[in-house]
């Protein structure tokens, strides 16, 4: 009964009536970023009109979205998988960071290939290291009880410094704090597509990432792996008593999500940049991915667009400071508050209760 | 019952999401306000570098009507407030600005990535120049350049072969050699100890200048390095000094831009505790910022005169392209025009020494 009712809980979201929660959060959000911009002394009008504009006021603009959209898609459809199985996989990021270096690795290192065999090498390779990784995790969890958060905040370091370590002894540009280009055989870039879109740098990496999101569908709804792994996050005890192996599914679940995140590191890789920067500090396309996992209530639809929402806010940010004069401070909080409404959707739910209640009611009396 | 514990989980996970989120954005905002406690030191820092300023600062005295031209510049991940070139560059140009009536922008870049999109923000604005502060930039700036021939950019510390960029680059390991003989002169320990930011050429230029002119004045001296790893981790320019100090060195120069801060720190316990040491700071005079007790001297690096003259040239219709490289001669680098802590006698060795670099008799190595 109560596996039923948050099944419900979950899908409502995306049922005509309760589409309303998330629209009402983005709208409460936007009106909160005006007030603010509003005491600040700007015109949020303006400011969202430069927003928006920034988003979609070029073809160039369009491919940097949406360029901007496919690491937050892949790392929120990793982290969305995970939760599903009732892990919280906090190392996305270091994930993400792997699927990188390993794209980035087999991309230099292989040179003899064609491009129709060393492409998807190079993928598949940064997806399996991205996958071992999250695999680490969901081992030290499934045989040793390991809290995977924990283990997954420190393999992220680990993952950083391994990344950069690696790179600085197999594959730097001398002289420099990168790799080398990768060999031109293993770029998923699509260059007319960018010649198209006015140098924008399109890659295959959406087209995976739409892939990604039916498979998740698909295996988690239409599977009987699937099955497994949600009964499993739903009530461990449960599964096990009905004779599903808890641990095996959890190291599944953590092996699959961290193949999504790696393979949001490899398209950044070899779609976007062609090499990998030493750097001091994650991106945090892994944390911004929890976000969006959550935004989207773990569900595949739901983070599809909440990916494309924070994408074209954090790409758009840029308009608001850019054409609207908006100091970036003011944005950030503006855009914190977009996030916080959305996120907050029993705030909302509280709100637009009392509008609900009578009919709930009724139904209470009908049952 | 089970909703309602699905619910608290559901509570919990969103605080700790919130928490990361929130502490993630702690992060990042530290790296944009290292050493945020003395904002109005960095003001007259640079404005005390002007007057020092002699040959370089040819154009600011000229009028030159602007009004309508427009100026861009991009800032690194450090962001606009690093206390560093950023920093500088950005002063720079709102004072070029304000003379000439041209209008300045900026747009500060939250990732690797943001790099290409915020430089052609400004392109495809019609800026008259574009800037991209800092070494990294150097890869977006060939793409963009390549791709928008008719765009004039202008990039620091880095230098991009195409005839629309124009490169400045200085040459720190001359100015790092005359702070190097002040140390060789000065210290009473015979040790000598070096804290650089990341392993970068850049930063190397520093380090081996440095040592150059310590070996130059006091052969019997030794200088030890010490990379933090990092340019924006004040506690780990801490520990890098203590361990320093405690190896006996009387004297450290830094060049880790916000991780150097924490050097001044430790010097400053150090002093509390009754133990005289020294930093020599770097970029700008810093003992205007972290006293004279503890700062011998500082190794200004004149990123602000660099903005100005090339946005100056730009503005009157001179824009050359190519790479500069500023040196002692052309007044790029050296020591603050007045140091309170160096003896005359020390102060009349770096004039000879800088007399003879600038008139090539000796050539201080870069590597």
């Amino acid at each position: 009964m109560s596996e039923n009712q948050s099944v419900r809980k979950w899908s409502r979201i995306f049922v005509a009536s309760s589409i309303w929660v998330p629209i009402i959060a983005i709208i409460l959000g936007l009106i909160c970023g005006a007030i603010v911009m509003w005491i600040g002394g700007f015109n949020a009008w303006d400011a969202y009109s430069a927003l928006f504009k920034k988003v979609f006021g070029s073809k160039y603009d369009i491919g940097e979205t949406i360029r901007t959209i496919t690491p937050l898609l892949f790392t929120g459809l990793s982290v969305g998988f995970a939760f599903r199985a009732g892990l919280f996989n906090i190392g996305a990021d270091g994930q993400f960071i792997m699927g990188m270096t390993g794209a980035t690795i087999l991309g230099i290192k292989i040179d003899f290939l064609p491009w129709i065999l060393h492409a998807p090498i190079a993928v598949l390779g940064g997806m399996i290291v991205g996958g071992l990784w999250g695999a680490l995790a969901g081992y030290l969890k499934s045989s040793r009880g390991v809290n995977e958060v924990i283990s997954c905040i420190m393999l992220n370091w680990i993952a950083l410094y391994l990344s950069n370590y690696l790179i600085r002894t197999l594959v730097l540009k001398q002289g420099s704090q990168r790799s080398e280009e990768i060999q031109s055989s293993a770029s998923m870039s699509i260059d007319w597509l960018s010649k198209a879109m006015d140098n924008a740098r399109m890659d295959w990496g959406i087209v995976f990432g739409l892939i990604c999101t039916s498979l998740f569908y698909i295996i988690l709804w239409r599977t009987k792996q699937g099955y497994e792994l949600r009964a499993v996050g739903f009530n461990p005890e449960a599964a096990r008593f009905s004779g599903i192996n808890v641990s095996k599914n959890m190291l599944k679940s953590m092996m699959i999500s961290g193949m999504i995140a790696g393979l949001g590191g490899v398209f950044e890789v070899l779609g976007v940049f062609h090499y990998q920067v030493i750097s001091a500090a994650s991106s945090g396309y892994g944390f911004d991915g929890i976000a969006v996992a959550l935004l989207g209530g773990n569900h595949p639809v739901g983070i599809l667009l909440s990916s494309i929402l924070f994408g074209v806010l954090t790409y758009g940010s840029a308009g608001m400071n850019f054409t609207a004069g908006v100091p970036t401070e003011i944005v950030r909080i503006v855009i914190g508050c977009v996030i916080f409404f959305v996120a907050s959707q029993g705030l909302i739910q509280m709100l637009y209760k009392p509008f609900t209640a009578r009919r709930d009611a009724k139904r209470k009396e009908a049952a | 019952m089970k909703k309602k514990s699905l619910k608290s989980a559901g509570m919990l996970l969103a605080v700790v999401t919130s928490l990361t989120m929130v502490l993630s954005g702690c992060g990042s905002k530290n790296n944009n306000n290292n050493g945020a406690a003395s904002p109005s030191a960095s003001a007259p820092a640079s404005e005390s570098a002007s007057p020092s300023a002699s040959p370089s600062d040819s154009g600011t005295g000229t009028t030159i009507d602007a009004k309508g031209m427009k100026i861009g510049m991009a800032t690194d991940t450090g962001g606009v407030n690093d206390k560093s070139f950023n920093q500088q560059a950005w002063e720079a140009l709102q004072k070029v600005a304000n003379d000439t009536g041209a209008e300045a922008k900026y747009l500060e870049s939250k990732k690797d990535s943001d790099y290409q999109p915020n430089l052609n923000s400004f392109v495809k604005n019609g800026y008259t120049l574009t800037w991209g502060i800092g070494f990294l930039f150097a890869d977006a700036m060939k793409t963009i350049a390549e791709q928008n021939p008719d765009a004039k950019l202008a990039l620091i510390d880095s230098s991009v072969d195409a005839p629309n960029v124009e490169s400045v680059l200085f040459k720190e390991n001359e100015g790092s050699y005359l702070v190097g003989i002040v140390a060789g002169l000065t210290t009473k320990t015979n040790k000598i100890g070096f804290v650089g930011g990341m392993e970068l050429p850049v930063i190397k230029k520093f380090e081996v200048g440095f040592k150059a002119g310590v070996a130059a004045v006091n052969p019997n001296a030794t200088v030890t390095s010490n990379y933090v790893g990092d340019f924006s981790k004040p506690d780990l320019g801490k520990l890098a000094a203590a361990t320093l100090y405690d190896g006996g060195a009387d004297i450290i120069f830094h060049a880790a831009g916000g991780s150097g801060n924490g050097v001044f720190t430790e010097a400053k316990d150090r002093l509390k505790s009754g133990n005289k040491v020294w930093v020599i700071g770097v970029d700008k005079d810093q003992s205007l910022e972290f006293g004279n007790e503890i700062t011998l001297t500082s190794m200004m690096k004149k990123v602000d005169e660099a903005v100005t003259k090339v946005t100056l040239d730009t503005l009157s219709g001179n824009f050359k392209g190519g790479t500069v490289e500023l040196g002692l001669k052309e007044g790029g680098v050296g020591l603050p025009v007045e140091n309170p802590n160096v003896p005359k006698d020390v102060l009349d060795k770096v004039e000879e020494y800088k007399q003879k670099i600038i008139s090539g008799e000796i050539t201080v190595p870069t590597e």
